[in-house]
């Protein structure tokens, strides 16, 4: 068990915890609005430490082995981490924007900008 | 196998998996399957991930590469749908 062995272990816990508490929260939350507010944001932090993992993982079996397989596995990883990042948030903003206009209210919402701010561009 | 860290983490993570394919089948609106979809989408990502690494095959995580972009496709598709078409 080097040093290695336990950042890997961390990174992967830490992934474990937040996928499981954004799958949690699709279950523990009343509306559209705030499971889409939990679940985008824990998966993507949880995504973010599974991808880590992987590039340390691989990164020290490069510095071990030497094999340009493992350079290829890091680099791979990272562009994959890159694409989740730009398309979970925007993607997590159209199902939002969609659910508001399709008539899906907030439920137990007392302030609605939205709405008010789609009433004063119609009036 | 050679990392089996990597395939436990990938078990659990299926599992949070499951737990969104729930709220798919069970979502009362059309906007909550859509969420448990998106949800479910981001983890399979990871999990391809985490096999890739588990199997050490980088074809795993080139494939997760292509199936979050996909994924990104299809959602942008079903939101623009439930409003009613292009604004």
């Amino acid at each position: 068990m080097s040093a290695v062995t336990y950042v890997i272990y961390a990174f992967l816990t830490i992934n474990i915890v937040f996928n499981l508490l954004g799958s949690f929260s699709l279950h523990r939350f009343p509306d559209v609005y705030t499971r889409l507010h939990g679940a985008t944001k824990c998966t993507t932090f949880g995504t973010i430490f599974a991808v880590l993992a992987v590039v340390v993982h691989a990164a020290y079996q490069l510095h071990l082995t030497g094999d340009p397989k493992y350079l290829q596995m890091a680099l791979h990883s990272l562009v994959a981490l890159i694409a989740l990042l730009l398309t979970n948030p925007t993607g997590a903003h159209a199902i939002a924007k969609a659910a508001h206009l399709s008539g899906y209210k907030p439920a137990k919402a007392v302030i609605d900008a939205y709405e008010d701010k789609l009433r004063g561009g119609a009036e | 196998m050679i990392a089996p860290e990597f395939f436990y983490a990938a078990v659990i993570v299926m599992i949070g998996a499951f737990l969104a394919l729930l709220r798919v089948l069970l979502g009362p609106s059309v906007p909550d399957r859509v969420v448990g979809v998106d949800t479910l989408n981001t983890l399979i990502v990871a999990g391809m991930v985490l096999l890739g690494a588990a199997y050490d095959r980088t074809i795993y995580i080139d494939i997760a590469i292509v199936y979050a972009l996909l994924s990104y496709v299809g959602t942008l598709a079903i939101a623009k749908y439930l409003q009613g078409g292009l604004e």
